[in-house]
């Protein structure tokens, strides 16, 4: 008996300490609709170093740098790999991060948890360079907690060497009779609202439903979709089209069309928004609710939305702009991933993914369940 | 180990009272030895352990928050739909799968290791680890060109006339993925037990008339368990668990465990379901762990 | 202790093919991998020229040496401190008795068994609450820190795998002969555990380069690791780049490993372990 004392004791120590930290964690993150903190900051105003968490890829390094020197602040970039890991870091607090980069939908997650902090306007004057149709989004109304950085649509890229230039420009082609004919040759992308949200556009559905039957249609429809589809896959559809593996590729907009400028022979293939609509992103500025520099940032964002200094991220990393100010410095060719040309339905058949709340669950469900 | 000790020769009457001083001192320094490593991993991985299963009895709110003012077993409830018994499943096939070829392919391999001069092994240690030292998503999408439809593997297949052969996004393309992923996972620790062994103990049984496969069924074997093991844990449980190389290599047509994990987690930010399923499988691995030793230390 | 027995004629034959064949599908990919990132095609499997473009990217690129950096301080330190805990741990598991051996046994395969996922939750809620407990933040402590606790087991059950299959006698002779505690360590167990610690310290070492899982949640500030920055990476669909990368980390640890080989050869500390 003796032998199993000690461990025990630990054990029990062990669980104390934890239900102590938890019932303090439970506490600290609230629940649903948490007040957020609210920036007090003046024109300008530094409070110490600038620690970005952005996509990868997504800023030129030098552009930061130069901020830096401009304001003698120090800063550090760093990459986080999907929404959903940074969410995860910085709403569990304490992350130090001071502006991070979530997607239209995220930032809606991120305010209902309380884990976003509120803008000071004030301080970002230059949000009036906005352009008009992304003020005021429905992920973040009145846009108290976030700055559109960049976007872009999700659509179809095809290979015109196999389809020709007169195909319907549809979802039929991923899920309609029409894929039948490439078979194993169509990639899909691999995450529940993206693929369900491209199956609900296809049957007249809003990719944010949170109707059973139309999810559960939408569903049945991506398994049978199944046998034509080669992969579900994010990260390379853009490769798997343009080495001949696929000819039909579910992707990102700005992603696949500068993949495909590196080609010997960009005119071979073609992105568009289908005629039934689809989803357009937005990437957004926003800080957490705890950063400790968060007045730097503020600082950093106006600085940003610069005509000039947007247009230099803009021609850095290739997707669309949404400041209004940076179009006159835009290189010639920039942006045309996104031009209204793009879509081939109406420009009102486009939506932007909103979080459904208790729904998420079932899209998980529903996308496991098509995949079997 | 029934070989009488040196120990054993001494007097027994001065050895007993000796006998049991050293031991109390052995147990204390044991623990002395252990202690920093127990404490290390009740820090870090019991109360961390305890703070993720005290969310499996929590409730999703409309938010993707966990809370936990109504204690529930629901998310446990919910892991009685048979797609989880579906994915559990085919999870444990893969898995198994991997283990067994890792064992096969590994054994010889660890086995002449361990008979070539020293200068030899430490070179084959390290040629078996430098392609490690790479990068892990690198080396799945090398995987994904050979395996490709104008890769190296088609153009050799159909150059030896066995045509077209499509490894990739098959389940096939995820065994193999893990297999290169995992092998070198078995074949240090079977290295290192079978090296171990007396060389002298082979020689003896097939003085014996032993034939080769009794030696090996009945010396080798029985001394390399621990590397056996040792090798086909440190195999299993990650292949169990693994999401990279399946949605790489696999194209994520299919749900394994670890993807449904992740999807719990990160999708649907379900962080009691997710947790709940994450308890289940510690508990079934540390049952069966149990069990295997149990088993183990009634034979011997 | 006698070697084992080198077996002859075809099965011989047989054991060195299988070696062969091991070592060529391992090398395969990575033999593609430095092919690739000479190819001025920025497309994955699709060869475009020769260039070394990726590697004047890779030389201009702050922020991919900076994981790789990153990488490698929190590397070499979850190896050390993984190495002497779990070694600790394996000798005090293979050759003690003491109170709390049993559960202290199956707590050393916990880490093993947790899944990956769920090891980053657990150690992001442990970490939000005890980077104020412990006053350290977020970055190179909290990365180390996650990465030796799943590193202990690994180390543990390679030297315990190489302990278990034998038994004390020669520690017991050596006690008999007078040999201090630490000298019968110093000079009969160590040697016999070395292989096991080195081969622990290689997958600790390996599976620290290579983790994004638990990493991507426990990083902080200025400690974006490589692993996490190549996931990144390849979202934005730079893979040549990345082959670089590989192929720069594949020359340096060829290179680090020559000097190891090189410096215990000259020390003479090379094979002197008993046989």
């Amino acid at each position: 008996m003796l032998a199993t004392r000690f461990p025990f004791s630990a054990a029990v120590a062990a669980t104390a300490l934890a239900a102590v930290s938890v019932a303090a964690c439970g506490g600290g993150s609230g629940g649903g609709g948490a007040e957020t903190p609210v920036a007090d900051c003046e024109l300008g105003q530094t409070d110490g170093p600038l620690r970005l968490f952005n996509w990868a890829e997504y800023i030129d390094e030098e552009q930061v740098a130069e901020f830096a020197q401009q304001f003698g602040v120090e800063y550090s970039i760093d990459a986080f790999e999907s929404n959903e890991s940074m969410q995860a870091l910085v709403s569990a607090g304490n992350s130090n991060f001071d502006l991070v980069v979530p997607s239209d939908y995220m930032v809606g997650i991120m305010i209902a948890g309380g884990h976003l902090m509120q803008l000071d306007p004030d301080a970002i004057p230059n949000v009036t360079n906005i352009a008009e149709g992304f003020r005021d989004p429905g992920f973040d109304p009145g846009s108290a907690h976030s700055v559109p950085y960049q976007w872009g649509y999700t659509g179809i890229a095809v290979n015109t060497d196999v389809l020709g230039d007169d195909f319907p420009r549809t979802w039929g082609l991923i899920f309609g009779p029409e894929a039948d004919e490439y078979s194993g040759r169509i990639s899909v992308l691999n995450g529940a609202r993206d693929a369900l949200g491209a199956a609900l556009k296809y049957l007249g559905y809003s990719v944010n439903t949170t109707d059973q039957p139309q999810l559960d249609e939408a569903s049945a429809l991506l398994a049978d979709a199944k046998e034509n589809i080669l992969a579900f896959d994010t990260d390379a559809a853009d490769d798997f089209l343009i080495s001949g593996e696929t000819v039909i590729a579910h992707s990102y907009s700005g992603q696949v069309f500068a993949a495909a400028l590196a080609t010997d022979d960009p005119e071979k293939f073609e992105f568009f928004v289908p005629e039934e609509g689809g989803i357009r992103w937005v990437d957004n500025f926003a800080i957490p609710f705890d950063a400790p520099h968060p007045c730097t940032a503020h600082t950093f964002i106006n600085w940003m939305l610069q005509g000039e200094q947007h247009a230099r991220l803009t021609n850095w990393n290739s997707y669309g702009s949404p400041n209004d100010a940076a179009t006159e410095f835009l290189d010639p060719g920039v942006g045309d991933s996104v031009a209204p040309d793009r879509l081939a339905g109406a420009a009102d058949l486009i939506e932007g993914l909103l979080d459904t709340g208790d729904f998420e669950i079932q899209y998980t469900d529903a996308f496991i369940r098509a995949k079997g | 180990m029934t070989a009488p000790t040196v120990t054993q020769v001494q007097p027994q009457v001065a050895s007993a009272d000796l006998e049991a001083r050293r031991t109390a001192k052995e147990r204390r320094f044991g623990l002395l030895l252990a202690l920093p490593g127990y404490g290390y991993l009740i820090m870090l991985f019991v109360v961390p352990l305890v703070m993720v299963s005290v969310y499996s009895f929590g409730t999703r709110d409309r938010f993707g928050q966990t809370q936990f003012d109504r204690l529930s077993l629901d998310a446990y409830g919910r892991l009685a739909d048979p797609i989880v018994r579906d994915i559990l499943f085919r999870s444990l096939w893969l898995a198994i799968l991997t283990t067994v070829i890792c064992l096969v392919v590994a054994y010889p391999f660890a086995y002449f290791m361990a008979t070539v001069p020293q200068q030899w092994r430490n070179l084959m240690l390290v040629l078996v680890m430098i392609p490690f030292w790479t990068n892990f998503l690198v080396r799945n999408y090398a995987w994904r060109v050979i395996l490709g439809t104008d890769g190296p593997l088609s153009d050799i297949t159909s150059l030896v006339g066995l045509g077209d052969i499509r490894l990739l996004f098959t389940q096939w393309a995820v065994v193999l993925g893990m297999v290169y992923g995992f092998l070198p996972f078995m074949i240090l620790p079977l290295y290192a037990s079978i090296d171990r062994i007396d060389g002298r103990l082979l020689e003896a049984s097939r003085d014996l008339y032993a034939t080769p496969w009794q030696s090996f069924r009945h010396v080798l074997l029985p001394l390399s368990m621990p590397g056996i093991i040792g090798g086909s844990i440190l195999v299993f449980i990650p292949s169990l668990g693994a999401y990279v190389t399946p949605e790489i290599l696999g194209g994520a047509k299919t749900t394994l465990m670890g993807s449904y994990i992740v999807n719990q987690f990160q999708g649907a930010r379900d962080w009691p379901l997710g947790s709940a399923l994450s308890v289940v499988l510690i508990l079934i691995m540390l049952l069966s762990t149990v069990i295997y030793f149990r088993k183990d230390t009634v034979r011997t | 202790m006698s070697r084992l027995p080198v077996t002859r004629g075809r099965a011989r034959l047989a054991f060195q093919a299988n070696v062969v064949v091991i070592f060529v599908f391992f090398y395969v990919p990575i033999v593609l991998l430095v092919l690739f990132s000479f190819s001025a095609s920025r497309n994955a499997g699709e060869w475009g020229g020769f260039t070394f473009a990726w590697y004047e990217e890779f030389a201009g690129d702050r922020a991919t040496k900076d994981a790789l950096q990153a990488s490698l301080k929190v590397a070499a330190v979850a190896t050390a401190v993984s190495v002497v805990l779990g070694t600790m741990s394996a000798l005090a598991l293979e050759r003690f008795r003491f109170h709390g051996r049993r559960v202290f046994d199956a707590l050393m395969y916990l880490p093993l068994i947790v899944p990956d996922v769920t090891m980053a939750i657990m150690l992001l809620l442990f970490f939000s609450e005890a980077t104020e407990l412990l006053g350290i933040s977020r970055g190179f402590g909290t990365i180390a820190l996650a990465h030796i606790a799943f590193s202990i087991s690994t180390v543990s059950v390679v030297v315990r795998a190489r302990l278990g299959g034998s038994d004390d006698r020669l520690e017991e002779a050596a006690r008999d002969l007078y040999a201090s505690r630490w000298q019968a360590f110093r000079h009969v167990t160590l040697p016999i555990m070395m292989p096991g610690i080195i081969g622990g310290g290689l997958l600790a070492f390996t599976i620290s380069l290579d983790d994004v899982v638990v990493t991507q949640l426990v990083t902080g500030p200025g400690w974006t690791t490589l692993p996490v920055h190549v996931f990144g990476l390849i979202r934005r669909g730079v893979t040549p780049l990345i082959n670089a990368v590989s192929v720069v980390m594949l020359l340096g640890s060829m290179l680090l490993v020559v000097l190891a080989l090189l410096v215990s050869r000259l020390s003479g500390q090379d094979s002197k372990y008993i046989h």
